[in-house]
């Protein structure tokens, strides 16, 4: 396994500690429209993941960062290609750290509920258009010779590219259910758990669908593996959920995203953005990576940080492990 | 295409509007958290109640600009790939190690410890969550670093080759990049700047309340703590502004020669204090200046010659082919003027508030003041200031906080502006960076939806801070001063409200 394979790896693995963790944080953001009931649920729910959602974040900004540096040429083309998509993403991540932290802040009730649904809306359109933007690289966009993107943006609005979206945005609302149900307290946790079943269910058509798809249409033998380990997943997180094994429910739903995510990235290598205008236009693990010496010193660094990081994070979890229900919520805000 | 809106203007303006904007935060939360920090530390030491009033109140002005920091960041990140796709492809292997050990080693450190300290007032021992305030200090200095040496690779490339076959820049030599002298002093500047800044504001905001004679033992220690920073980060500032001047000269001697708007070289160059500047002739029409400093400035030799703008645009004419090297020198000539100017305002409004609150050197005891009043201004052992010139010293205190905000904008339209028309100076130019795939529309439509809603933004966030300004520090609580002894807080109510939620 040569240093731009190794990076391959590494890059998926961001991505999935990406859509594990904001995943649910996304999720937990839908919620707050779908659960609450009151707007002390609502505060509930937003402070399940207070503490978290910006360290979850930073693995975004560390597939982007280790992207740039790995494999220069996909993060040229994928980030100048998917313009005005990744123009949305950013506005939405933009408000909705603000809203997080700015909606406390005063006390006018019209203020905080503007907040609250900057929140919703902005939680919902990044978790449906990574899954278009993921689809569309798996698919294969129009890439010329010169490695630049030829399309336009309604080229990436595809059906396949769509049911995509529709499986990131389900999925992660599951994934994000259940981590309520594990995270709080009372009325509001029996009733997470009664909407992850059904989130869970019809994630389980879209999820099942969008991976067939992908497996017929450029699946191999590893990929299947993947398939069926997201699959087997999703159903056990879905019976765990409806038995009350609520940690269990949550390993699983994080399972089934990191296999979905391993299946798309297996379906890939080793491209890593392939042309669907000519085969031989493909950007791929040597075409678009880095020297050697570069990847060797960002393999060191991800090889030292990484762990410390999970370690550190990991740990922040343990600090706010207690659940919280609506008591818990001071009125004064 | 009219030049006006060609993509590459237009991404160059969005550049600069996020990145300027980006920046008004930026040096504040790199000394907020370190101020914020100490006060805590001094907390967690003394157990004097006003050190955690103090804490609490800078705190929550860290925290609402650190969330505009943050996610005015993400845009910085994305926005390579996006506008400068050819950039990009071309500087990767050098430029996006730093930024990606940035993500992975500052911004976790940042992100995971902030949340720890905004929501861990009870749920942390206090030695723990004065950690966790220090490591965000540490983080946010991390970030500077990195970035900062990415940067400076773009003022100065080294430790790279050209590949001949790919038409890319490879990382040759990692080390240089990270310690070469450019980056080392850009840090150092860059660093103090910060500390001017949030010494600045805090001087500022204190000024603000010492004024109405409120919160006095809060303010006053702030006061002190601000001026105090205020002038040390000034006066490195200035140490450090003069090493980089003279890193400049050697490496980017258009950029020196278009700060002075020095058209053609001479010796005892002369520090130019105003010009009016005819590009087109290339000389000065009208022009003030002190003879010999300029050199002084670039070679530590009052005497030594300094190369004007024409005689570098010829050289590299010469070296780079036909074409015009200079940048725009009015923007050049003034921004390296504004930064100087606000900055050390800033610093001499400090420099004289510390000499006038001092609290026992050369004071008379009549004059020297308790806890909970309000400084006198003393001139003299034991003269103090007049009314009027008192009302005019808290007057230019208040003023002071926004001083540093420009001169730092300026420093980076300054240092920006005057590599043009190189992006990476000597070896890329800045038109054949963007993103060819991107439309004239396309760049259009992102730089209005940006410039819009950081204004949106800004106001919103102004007005937060004024709210939190004047609210003054939080009056305590049983909890605040019985912070948890054990990690995950104490197992006493659990049904008691959480010290911190959204």
């Amino acid at each position: 396994m040569e240093l731009h394979d190794v990076w391959f790896v590494l890059i998926a693995v961001l991505w999935i500690g990406y859509f594990f963790l904001e995943g649910f944080d996304f999720g937990i953001g839908i919620l707050t429209k779908l659960l609450a009931r009151d707007r002390t649920e609502k505060r509930v729910l937003i402070n399940t993941i207070g503490p978290v959602w910006d360290g979850n974040e930073v693995w975004l900004l560390t597939a982007g960062g280790a992207t740039f540096a790995a494999f220069p040429e996909w993060y040229a083309t994928l980030f100048s290609g998917f313009y005005l998509p990744l123009l949305i993403i950013l506005v939405c991540l933009i408000v909705r750290g603000v809203a997080f932290e700015y909606r406390a802040k005063r006390p006018e009730e019209k203020w905080q509920r503007n907040w609250e649904q900057a929140i919703f809306w902005t939680s919902l359109i990044p978790a449906f258009l990574w899954g278009v933007a993921f689809a569309n690289i798996v698919r294969g966009v129009k890439i010329d010779a010169h490695m630049e993107y030829v399309g336009t943006f309604w080229d990436l609005l595809n059906p396949y590219a769509i049911l995509g979206g529709l499986v990131t945005l389900f999925l992660f609302t599951f994934h994000g259910a259940v981590f309520a149900s594990l995270k709080t307290l009372g009325d509001i946790r029996e009733r997470s758990r009664a909407l992850a079943l059904k989130l869970g269910l019809a994630t389980a058509v879209l999820a099942l669908g969008f991976l067939i798809w992908t497996q017929a249409s450029r699946g191999d033998t590893k990929s299947l593996v993947a398939m069926a380990v997201a699959v087997l997943a999703l159903v056990g997180a879905v019976v765990a959920i409806k038995v009350g094994r609520e940690g269990w429910s949550f390993a699983l739903s994080g399972i089934t995203i990191a296999a979905a995510v391993a299946m798309l990235f297996l379906t890939l290598f080793p491209n890593v953005m392939p042309s669907s205008l000519n085969d031989a236009w493909n950007l791929t693990v040597t075409n678009a990576s880095s020297s050697p010496y570069t990847l060797k010193i960002m393999t060191w660094c991800a090889g030292v940080a990484t762990p410390i990081v999970m370690l550190y994070q990991g740990w922040t979890y343990w600090v706010f492990r207690k659940r919280i229900g609506t008591k818990n919520i001071a009125d004064a805000h | 295409m009219d030049l006006a809106l060609a993509p590459e203007t237009l991404a160059r303006w969005q550049f600069g509007i996020t990145t300027v904007y980006h920046f008004l935060f930026v040096p504040l939360t790199i000394s907020l958290a370190a101020l914020v920090a100490g006060l805590e530390t001094a907390w967690v030491r003394t157990g004097k109640e006003k050190y955690l009033k103090a804490t609490k109140f800078w705190g929550k002005l860290f925290l609402i600009n650190i969330a505009m920091g943050v996610v005015t960041g993400i845009v910085q990140e994305f926005q390579f790939g996006m506008n400068w796709s050819d950039y990009s492809r071309f500087v990767g292997d050098v430029f996006g190690a730093p930024l990606a050990f940035e993500a992975l080693i500052a911004f976790f450190f940042e992100s995971t410890f902030i949340g720890l300290w905004i929501f861990g007032w009870d749920k942390l021992p206090k030695k723990i969550h004065c950690a966790c305030i220090w490591m965000v200090s540490i983080g946010t200095m991390l970030s500077a670093y990195f970035i900062l040496a990415a940067n400076s690779w773009m003022q100065h490339p080294v430790g790279y080759k050209l590949n001949k076959a790919t038409g890319r820049a490879e990382l040759t030599d990692f080390w240089h990049v990270l310690t070469q002298d450019t980056t080392l002093v850009v840090v150092f500047h860059t660093l103090t700047a910060a500390f001017l800044t949030g010494g600045a504001f805090m001087v500022g905001v204190a000024a603000i309340h010492l004024r109405r004679k409120k919160h006095i033992p809060v303010m006053r220690t702030s006061l002190r703590l601000g001026l105090v920073t205020l002038v040390i980060g000034g006066l490195l500032t200035a140490v450090s502004g003069d090493s980089l001047g003279k890193v400049m000269f050697k490496q980017q001697p258009m950029k020196m020669a278009a700060a002075e708007a020095l058209w053609d070289g001479q010796n005892s160059a002369p520090f130019s204090i105003f010009a009016v500047g005819d590009v087109a002739k290339g000389h000065n029409d009208v022009e003030i200046s002190v003879p010999g400093i300029l050199s002084f400035l670039a070679d530590n030799n009052f005497s030594s010659y300094v190369p004007g703008i024409n005689d570098v645009n010829k050289s590299e004419q010469e070296k780079f082919g036909p074409g015009d090297y200079r940048p725009n020198i009015p923007v050049t000539f003034w921004g390296f003027r504004w930064m100087i100017g606000f900055g050390m305002t800033s610093f001499a409004i400090g420099l004289a508030g510390l000499w006038l609150t001092r609290k026992k050197f050369m004071l008379a005891p009549a004059m020297r003041t308790g806890e909970d009043e309000v400084p006198n201004l003393v001139l003299f052992k034991s003269r103090a200031l007049g009314t009027r010139l008192t009302k005019w010293y808290w007057f230019a205190a208040v003023w002071t906080l926004g001083f540093p905000l420009i001169a730092n904008s300026w420093g980076w339209i300054f240092t920006e502006m005057g590599r043009q028309p190189w992006v990476v100076y000597g070896v890329l130019r800045t038109k054949d960076a963007v993103s060819p795939s991107v439309s004239q529309g396309e760049v259009l439509t992102s730089m209005i939806v940006f410039t819009l809603l950081y204004a949106v933004l800004a106001v919103v966030e102004v007005k937060l801070l004024v709210k939190y300004v004047k609210a003054g520090p939080p009056e305590l609580t049983e909890a605040d001063l019985n912070p948890p002894t054990k990690i995950g807080g104490d197992d006493r109510d659990p049904d008691r409200p959480m010290a911190f939620s959204y």
